[in-house]
């Protein structure tokens, strides 16, 4: 479930993400904007995106936390599996 | 002494052809790139006739990335990117690496009408339906006036003045002379000017309502924009972008660039909306004297003027820039230049007019033509009371005898632009 999830969300940052040879090495600790190098403006697309994905709303403060492949889980989990 | 300035690259998409070599060749066979759309009929346009450039996916992914062009609706910012970058590299410029320090000597004034209709329209869905998030992060710079600067300086990493001028159907001429003005000032080495205007119908649509567009001839596509003619019946929309690299004359020696042709210098000016001036009408008075202080900027007599590509729009006020033409400069009968329009290929361009047929007119100057303005076999009238019908260039002229050409731009809110370009000798 979590390596799907994980596949999913890895499938849905690629247009973004700078550093392809960090996406290639991407765990739960991979932080998107220090390790992905991704524009830190495009975090509120890869949030809209998600949202399409997993048919789910993201509040503000969710997407406040969600740096990190690990964070960004924990909320598509909370909201997927609630 | 004034700053020498020259011109070293360019760029362009028009209507009838993307690209130098395509658009040289159109323009040369008089070859129109208006066509009719069914979907300006479907939203009960009167006009339904348009020029817009071809542009493929493919083409696309050569200016932009797969990422910027997700979402990506602007179309005027992907004409000026492509005339934009094509004029750099045109140049013989590399784009800087993004690890590298800015090309701080090299600026841009690239201008637009209003930038990014079709995404402003998408976003305003989504903001009446309460979904602001909906909007990204694209939605700013596809929106904001400066989209199209903002775009290629990032693209091409210039690090001079990054800026975007306005002023309707005058902002690709003033752009030019706002560039050009910049150099001679000694801000900058390298400037690179242009600008842009979007397709559609959001765009075209408040022009079919003023009922300023021809109406008349849907049926007749390549024959409806008829500048100088007498049955001209109103301009066709049309849309793109042109951009010129303009250069200091000794960067450009020492860098052994290609030099098509020289600015010799311009001038703007307003007519206050008074004097007869409008909204939409210009002031004769202020026509006039842009013309003759672009003259004395350029250090140009009237009698040196060869050749005029004029703003001529294919409405009934063709019959009043030549007039204003032929008192600014002096000259009329057999004595006026020789005079053409561009719009009556590509239709009028808006905000990307003034580059587009900059481009046109420089093309000719370093490749010995006059390209040909078409639609034109019923002279005005009140065009041939004036003018000399021999100097109305119709058909291609394969002359090397150009040597100075006057471009004028004007536009809605009473706003005048002219620039004088001469041929390239590297004798003087």
């Amino acid at each position: 479930m979590q390596e799907e999830r994980i596949a999913t969300l890895k499938r849905i940052i690629t247009p973004y993400v700078q550093n392809k040879e960090a996406l290639e090495q991407l765990t739960a600790e991979t932080d998107f904007i220090k390790d992905l190098e991704i524009n830190s403006a495009h975090l509120v697309d890869i949030i809209l995106d998600v949202e399409d994905e997993f048919d789910i709303e993201i509040e503000d403060e969710a997407m406040e936390e969600m740096l990190t492949v690990k964070a960004a889980l924990d909320v598509i989990s909370a909201k997927v599996d609630a | 002494m004034k700053q020498r300035v020259v011109i070293t690259g360019m760029g362009v998409a028009a209507p009838n052809g993307v690209g130098l070599e395509a658009f040289g060749a159109a323009i040369r066979a008089g070859r129109s790139g208006i066509r009719y759309y069914e979907r300006l009929a479907e939203m009960k346009f009167s006009c339904c006739i348009a020029g817009e450039p071809e542009v493929t996916e493919e083409m696309k992914l050569r200016y932009l990335t797969p990422l910027q062009l997700r979402n990506f609706r602007s179309s005027g910012i992907l004409y000026g990117c492509m005339a934009g970058v094509d004029a750099w590299e045109d140049a013989g410029l590399e784009r800087r690496p993004k690890d590298a320090e800015p090309d701080w000597d090299t600026g841009i004034v690239f201008g637009m009408g209003n930038s990014g209709v079709d995404q402003m329209r998408e976003a305003a869905y989504k903001l009446d339906g309460g979904k602001v998030k909906r909007l990204g992060s694209t939605t700013v710079p596809q929106i904001m006036a400066s989209g199209v600067s903002a775009y290629l300086g990032g693209i091409l990493g210039t690090g001079n003045q990054v800026t975007t001028n306005s002023s309707a159907c005058t902002t690709g001429t003033e752009a030019i002379i706002l560039g050009y003005e910049r150099i001679v000032l000694g801000h900058a080495k390298r400037m690179l000017v242009g600008s842009a205007s979007d397709s559609g119908p959001y765009i075209w649509g408040g022009f079919d309502a003023m009922k300023v567009m021809n109406f008349k001839m849907n049926d007749q596509p390549e024959a409806a924009s008829r500048p100088l003619s007498t049955t001209a019946m109103g301009f066709v929309p049309g849309s793109g972008a042109g951009a010129l690299m303009l250069e200091r004359l000794d960067s450009a020696l020492e860098r052994g660039a290609t030099i098509y042709a020289e600015v010799l210098g311009g001038a703007v000016n307003s007519g206050g909306q008074r004097l007869g001036g409008t909204m939409t009408a210009p002031n004769a008075t202020a026509v006039q004297r842009c013309i003759t202080a672009a003259l004395h900027n350029a250090q140009i007599k009237p009698e040196e003027v060869d050749l005029i590509n004029g703003h001529l729009t294919a409405t009934m006020k063709d019959p009043d820039e030549i007039q204003n033409w032929t008192i600014a400069l002096g000259r009329k009968g057999a004595d006026f230049p020789m005079i053409h329009s561009l719009k009556a290929m590509v239709g009028h361009c808006i905000s990307a007019a003034g580059s587009i047929e900059t481009v046109a007119a420089v093309l000719g100057l370093h490749d010995n033509f006059v390209f040909p303005s078409i639609n034109c076999e019923d002279v005005h009238p009140a065009v041939s009371e004036l003018v000399d019908t021999n100097q109305i260039v119709r058909e291609l002229r394969e002359d090397s005898s150009v040597n100075v050409i006057a471009k004028a731009g004007f536009g809605f809110g009473d706003v005048n632009a002219c620039l004088l370009l001469k041929r390239w000798d590297a004798s003087h």
